[in-house]
């Protein structure tokens, strides 16, 4: 079985972000980039499954400018097979990501698809969902711990944080599993391995070769700052807090 | 004509010519909200995305759509209609195959149930259920939702929180067909409703929905709490505790502040992780979202990633050993101090809850 993992360039987490003084989006320039944390899970994830002897192939997907060579050679270190560069000079919407995806699908014919649950840079937890209606295949997002392979029935067992609590669900493979944050520690990529990865292949593809349309039905109009909190003040006690959330705060 | 056009000329017309019916020139708002009950009762957050509904604009009709199975399902339907005066119209589907929310059958319900009639407008909470059916169902519209919605400027233009709510974005949706929308329920609040009225309940025939019999996903089992504790979603009060608790016993202390206070507890993801609490517990960019009257955070440094859950609360509260602590530049009352010693004072000398 071959596992598709999708992994996107994304603005640092620990990055305080600033907004573009023309509100057209956030500033970018001269900013650490990273391979989405979500987006690692997915692939260290996709790995074990490897390791396990349930996947022969991984292969590291990333979509946008040239820079998400990078991103792959990053997966290619920690360990996937090979990767591909779709092209893309811009952000596209994710209903575009996911149609790219699912021609790729197409073509590389998976047996699973791992995505990061959501971007850090647009919190959308979209991709995941669509790409699995686009094939028409069942889905399991926001997994956590353990996602268990059965060879024979060709299904996942998959654990997954719903706002209740854990839910575990049984899916039919092919399926998109998007991963939440305590599914896996990711790996760091040993020097050997990033040696051994430049020499792995990336395929560059475009929009046309995959015969994929952009959807643009979203416009930004602009992107601001939120209001900002008034400022606090430190208390000397507890005595001194109880009084001003009694007297002050009105909430006690 | 797109639909930004149509509803600017809406609004300049309706100033001028409040009672001139204009619905030969603009589309008449139709939501389709996917409801969430338990119990026999709808969930809060279904009632919040109703108050979100009334914004997209005037001559709304919003209809709940309801799935599950038996008795506590029509409960359900029967208590929601009468959850808000601006419910119009309950629609209940009834199958084993709803038992579940799993995504697939239940996003084909929506497409199965908007084929039948032109809705504009499909909306559901931000919550895990929304977050996992409704882009799926945008999908196989063919149309880009648009999730996590804070705030909404008319029928197509909303504002939604990016980079972990440290920049709001302000999107206009321009396609053709119907508005996808998630809701953050935080951001609307439900004020007491004092008029009632009830809608109509009908039962969606099912004979002619078809599901996909070959690719499938199946409901093994959950582990839930069972707590008397408010829900952290909607409590007035949450309390919180981080990584300094050091073990579940310590934690107990958070609840017992969260139980003099009625308040609902919270973890940071580090807490979690820690094995302390379990996983809905957690608050913040990737967790749950709160906005109550207060938020009191123990031994927490107030990670970039846990202040997005917490931003439009009230009142905020830190008590942190480190006094360089980032939580305490969101704070409105800080305390240096050790937890351990301040969390059995409060206890002492707090008031009992309101």
């Amino acid at each position: 079985m071959k596992i598709l993992v999708a992994v996107k360039r994304v603005v640092d987490y620990a990055v305080k972000i600033r907004v573009k003084p023309d509100k057209t989006g956030v500033d970018t320039q001269n900013v650490k980039m990273s391979m989405n944390p979500f987006c690692e899970i997915a692939l260290e994830e996709a790995l074990r499954i490897k390791e396990a002897g349930f996947a022969k192939e991984v292969v590291a997907v990333s979509i946008g400018p040239s820079q998400c060579v990078d991103t792959l050679r990053t997966g290619l270190a920690m360990g996937a097979d090979r990767g591909i560069h779709v092209e893309a000079s811009y952000s596209f919407l994710p209903l575009t990501i996911a149609k790219i995806l699912k021609s790729l699908a197409d073509v590389e014919n998976p047996g699973l698809i791992f995505l990061g649950k959501q971007a850090i840079d647009d919190d959308c937890n979209q991709t995941g969902q669509m790409v699995a209606a686009l094939l028409g295949w069942p889905q399991a997002t926001f997994a956590s711990k353990v996602v268990v392979l059965d060879k024979d029935k060709q299904s996942a067992t998959v654990d997954r944080e719903v706002d209740e609590g854990l839910e575990t669900l049984s899916v039919d493979l092919p399926a998109v599993i998007t991963t939440d944050l305590r599914l896996n520690q990711p790996r760091y990529a040993t020097l050997p391995n990033i040696m051994k990865a430049k020499s792995k292949p990336i395929k560059k593809m475009t929009l046309e070769d995959l015969k994929v349309d952009i959807k643009s039905d979203i416009e930004i109009v602009e992107v601001t700052e939120p209001p900002k909190r008034k400022s606090g003040v430190i208390v000397s006690s507890v005595d001194e807090l109880i009084y001003k959330l009694k007297n002050e705060a009105h909430v006690v | 004509m797109t639909r930004a056009i149509l509803t600017k000329k809406k609004l300049v017309l309706s100033n001028a010519h409040r009672f001139i019916s204009i619905t030969n020139l603009s589309r008449c708002i139709s939501t389709l909200i996917l409801a969430e009950h338990e119990s026999g009762s709808i969930k809060a957050q279904t009632v919040s995305t109703v108050v979100a509904a009334n914004h997209l604009g005037e001559s709304s009709s919003v209809s709940l759509l309801l799935a599950g199975s038996g008795s506590s399902l029509q409960e359900a339907a029967s208590q929601a209609a009468s959850c808000h005066p601006s419910v119009s119209e309950v629609l209940v589907a009834d199958s084993d195959r709803f038992e579940y929310p799993l995504a697939e059958p239940w996003a084909k319900l929506v497409d199965f149930v908007r084929q039948q009639r032109d809705y504009s407008h499909i909306l559901a909470s931000s919550s895990s259920f929304g977050k996992n059916i409704l882009p799926r169902v945008a999908a196989l519209l063919d149309v880009s939702p648009v999730t996590d919605v804070v705030k909404i400027l008319g029928s197509n233009e909303f504002i939604r929180p990016i980079y972990a709510g440290n920049a709001l974005c302000r999107v206009r949706y321009t396609g053709a067909g119907p508005c996808v929308l998630t809701i953050r329920t935080t951001s609307f609040p439900v004020t007491p409703i004092t008029e009632s009225k009830k809608a109509t309940i009908s039962q969606i025939d099912l004979s002619k929905f078809k599901e996909d019999a070959v690719s499938r996903s199946r409901y093994v089992g959950q582990s839930t709490q069972d707590t008397e504790r408010p829900d952290l979603g909607s409590a007035r009060v949450v309390i919180t505790g981080g990584r300094a608790l050091k073990s579940v016993e310590n934690f107990k202390m958070i609840e017992k502040l969260a139980e003099k206070l009625g308040g609902a507890v919270g973890a940071t993801r580090a807490a979690v992780d820690a094995g302390y609490v379990p996983n809905d517990l957690q608050v913040g960019q990737t967790g749950k979202i709160v906005a109550p009257e207060l938020y009191m955070a123990f031994g927490v440094s107030g990670a970039i990633q846990h202040l997005a859950g917490i931003k439009d609360s009230k009142v905020i509260v830190a008590v942190n050993k480190d006094a360089d602590a980032p939580i305490f530049q969101v704070a409105d009352y800080g305390l240096v101090g050790d937890l351990f010693e301040v969390i059995p004072e409060l206890l002492e000398k707090l008031p009992e809850k309101k």
